[in-house]
């Protein structure tokens, strides 16, 4: 009785840590991300800019800068722009991804060269963004590589201008986002593939289930609350797309401003010091960051609790 | 199974197996063929690039490297400050978040759950939704053109703090850290030579991850730095994008591309085991 109650009161002792060692963390939370939250959502209550020489406000406005926001309709715009992109990317990130993933956890194809491909694929998601497309830029030039191989294979007759046609950015952007993204996505879906019950397959095997079949009614359904976290943080990550259209098209997002982001106009706030506009955008953003985020908890968690139904 | 069926399936095997080398040929090809491009122009001349393409190297790599040296832009104090700020913050990173996640991992106290709980609901807020009061308050403290506001964050990372814990959940005995105690060593002793050694695989993994988001990263630094000095690679990559480029050596632009892309490739290539595998090993349940 008094050894046990001994050993709690050590342990009580040694649980202060605990909080000791959350100190660190939660100091730089609180200084580099709440109060720097709070007096964005602050701000974005307050009328606060720069008109030439003249600083206008900060005058209370509630929700002007909003109002203003929306119905502008550059919002919608650029939220429209963000979205194409992002989807011009994705689509085939994710079906290429579930056949790379099917294939390299295929025990019967035993490809060769695995860890080569997987070497290679995941490669252009370490490449520093802007670099890649500061890259991208001169090679699609008017007088850069793309165009002369083009030109010289007879392709075209004369350079085609990339920069200068909305389909053409949207898609190399798209295209880098994909580039970027893919061996990432497929690493992440393997992962799951290899913790389906090799059992399952096997059965399906000796049913006489072709390896479409396979794939489409069991692979695919089981690997369900992956692929929806793959695409939300996917999505998340989407919205935030800055650095590619930001420096192929340096900050312009032309042609017609078809190429620009919603990260890429709260950028332009903040340079040009409209702080009541760029607060309003950052709280419009995080609200739907925040939707998102509880799509994705929602589903982790409902998964946690069906493996303790499992375990038990 | 039957002899019959064994021999079909594995025709159709075959040719699957076909299909996937090619594809997975392609795909290999269009992410490397852009890094070739590029090390390929970086070693010619502005005269030849303005020529046409070719596909072979040319001898002006150490002549184009020369130039960017002593050129107008900074670009070796650019990957220096890069390379400060990187390891810095991915050094914070990793030692805090791991002292985080053991804070979770081994203690019982009061609020616990909801501290864990807390932490992973805001591990989705973007860094840019909090750019405006970020910039503001660095600001107010004095702290723009400083590294300060570049490095410090990294001591409250959730993703970094996350991993760790779903590793110690699986890495981590609790006896050895009972038997530590027992011998007389104080927390944060225990702490640094027991738990931290073993984790290093996993401080290994996230310590890369961390310097290569530090690396990489355009949007803060861009907001925080404007003294020419203290600019950081990807910020000098977009000036060069802002200025009149087509008056420049394109020599000389690929060079500084390639100064910026290709340290990263060769680090990767040598540590790409770790990378690989580190991706999953806590990021999602398996």
């Amino acid at each position: 009785m008094e050894k046990t109650k001994q050993k709690k009161s050590r342990i009580t002792r040694h649980n202060k840590y605990g909080y000791i060692f959350l100190i660190p963390f939660m100091a730089a939370f609180v200084i580099f991300q709440m109060i720097p939250l709070v007096s964005t959502v602050f701000n974005s209550f307050f009328e606060n800019y720069r008109s030439g020489l003249k600083q206008i406000g900060p005058n209370f406005v509630g929700f002007g800068n909003y109002a203003k926001l929306i119905s502008s309709g550059d919002l919608l715009k650029y939220f429209g722009n963000t979205m194409i992109m992002w989807i011009l990317g994705f689509v085939p990130q994710i079906i290429v991804s579930l056949l790379l993933s099917a294939w390299f956890t295929d025990p019967s194809l035993r490809l060769k060269g695995q860890r080569f491909f997987k070497t290679v694929i995941y490669l252009p998601n370490l490449i520093m963004a802007s670099a890649f497309a500061m890259l991208f830029f001169t090679l699609f030039g008017d007088n850069g590589p793309v165009n002369s191989i083009l030109v010289q294979a007879g392709i075209f007759s004369k350079p085609y201008s990339f920069m200068s046609h909305i389909g053409s950015v949207r898609g190399l952007v798209a295209f880098m986002n994909f580039l970027m993204w893919f061996g990432n996505t497929t690493i992440l879906l393997m992962a799951g593939m290899m913790g389906i019950d090799q059992s399952l397959f096997e059965a399906a095997e000796v049913d006489g289930a072709s390896a479409n079949q396979i794939f489409f009614r069991i692979t695919l359904p089981l690997l369900k609350p992956i692929l929806i976290y793959v695409m939300i943080t996917s999505l998340i990550g989407g919205l935030q797309m800055f650095d590619v259209p930001q420096i192929l098209t340096n900050g312009s997002g032309d042609p017609m401003r078809s190429s620009m982001t919603l990260i890429m106009y709260l950028n332009k706030h903040l340079f040009s010091k409209n702080y009541g506009m760029a607060g309003a955008l950052s709280v419009i953003l995080l609200i739907i960051t925040g939707i998102l985020s509880m799509v994705v908890f929602r589903f982790t968690a409902a998964d946690e609790v069906d493996e303790r139904r499992k375990k038990s | 199974m039957s002899g019959a069926k064994t021999k079909a399936g594995s025709g159709g095997t075959a040719a699957r197996r076909t299909v996937a080398y090619i594809v997975l040929i392609f795909l290999s090809f269009l992410c490397l063929v852009w890094f070739y491009v590029l090390f390929i122009n970086a070693t010619r001349s502005n005269g030849q690039l303005k020529a046409g393409f070719q596909a072979y190297p040319g001898a002006y790599l150490v002549k184009n490297l020369y130039n960017l040296f002593h050129g107008a832009t900074p670009v070796v104090r650019g990957m220096l400050n890069s390379l400060v700020i990187a390891c810095c913050n991915a050094l914070l990173c990793v030692y805090f978040s791991t002292m985080t996640a053991y804070a979770i991992h081994a203690y019982e106290f009061k609020g616990k759950r909801a501290i864990f709980t807390f932490i992973l609901a805001i591990m989705m807020i973007p860094t840019q939704v909090t750019a405006l009061g970020f910039i503001q308050l660095m600001g107010k403290m004095h702290l723009t053109n400083t590294f300060i506001p570049l490095i410090l964050p990294g001591i409250a990372s959730p993703i970094t703090f996350f991993y760790m814990k779903q590793y110690m959940a699986s890495n981590l005995p609790g006896s050895l850290i009972e038997a530590a105690r027992i011998d007389g060593a104080g927390e944060f002793k225990i702490f640094n030579t027991i738990v931290l050694p073993l984790m290093k695989p996993a401080v290994a993994v996230q310590a890369i991850f961390a310097f290569v988001a530090s690396w990489n990263n355009y949007f803060t630094p861009a907001l925080i730095l404007s003294d020419k000095m203290k600019k950081t690679l990807p910020i000098l990559i977009a000036e060069l994008r802002n200025s009149d480029w087509k008056t420049f050596d394109m020599g000389q632009v690929y060079a500084m591309i390639a100064f910026a892309i290709f340290p990263v490739i060769i680090v990767y290539l040598i540590l790409s085991r770790y990378i690989v595998g580190g991706v999953t090993a806590g990021g999602v349940k398996e």
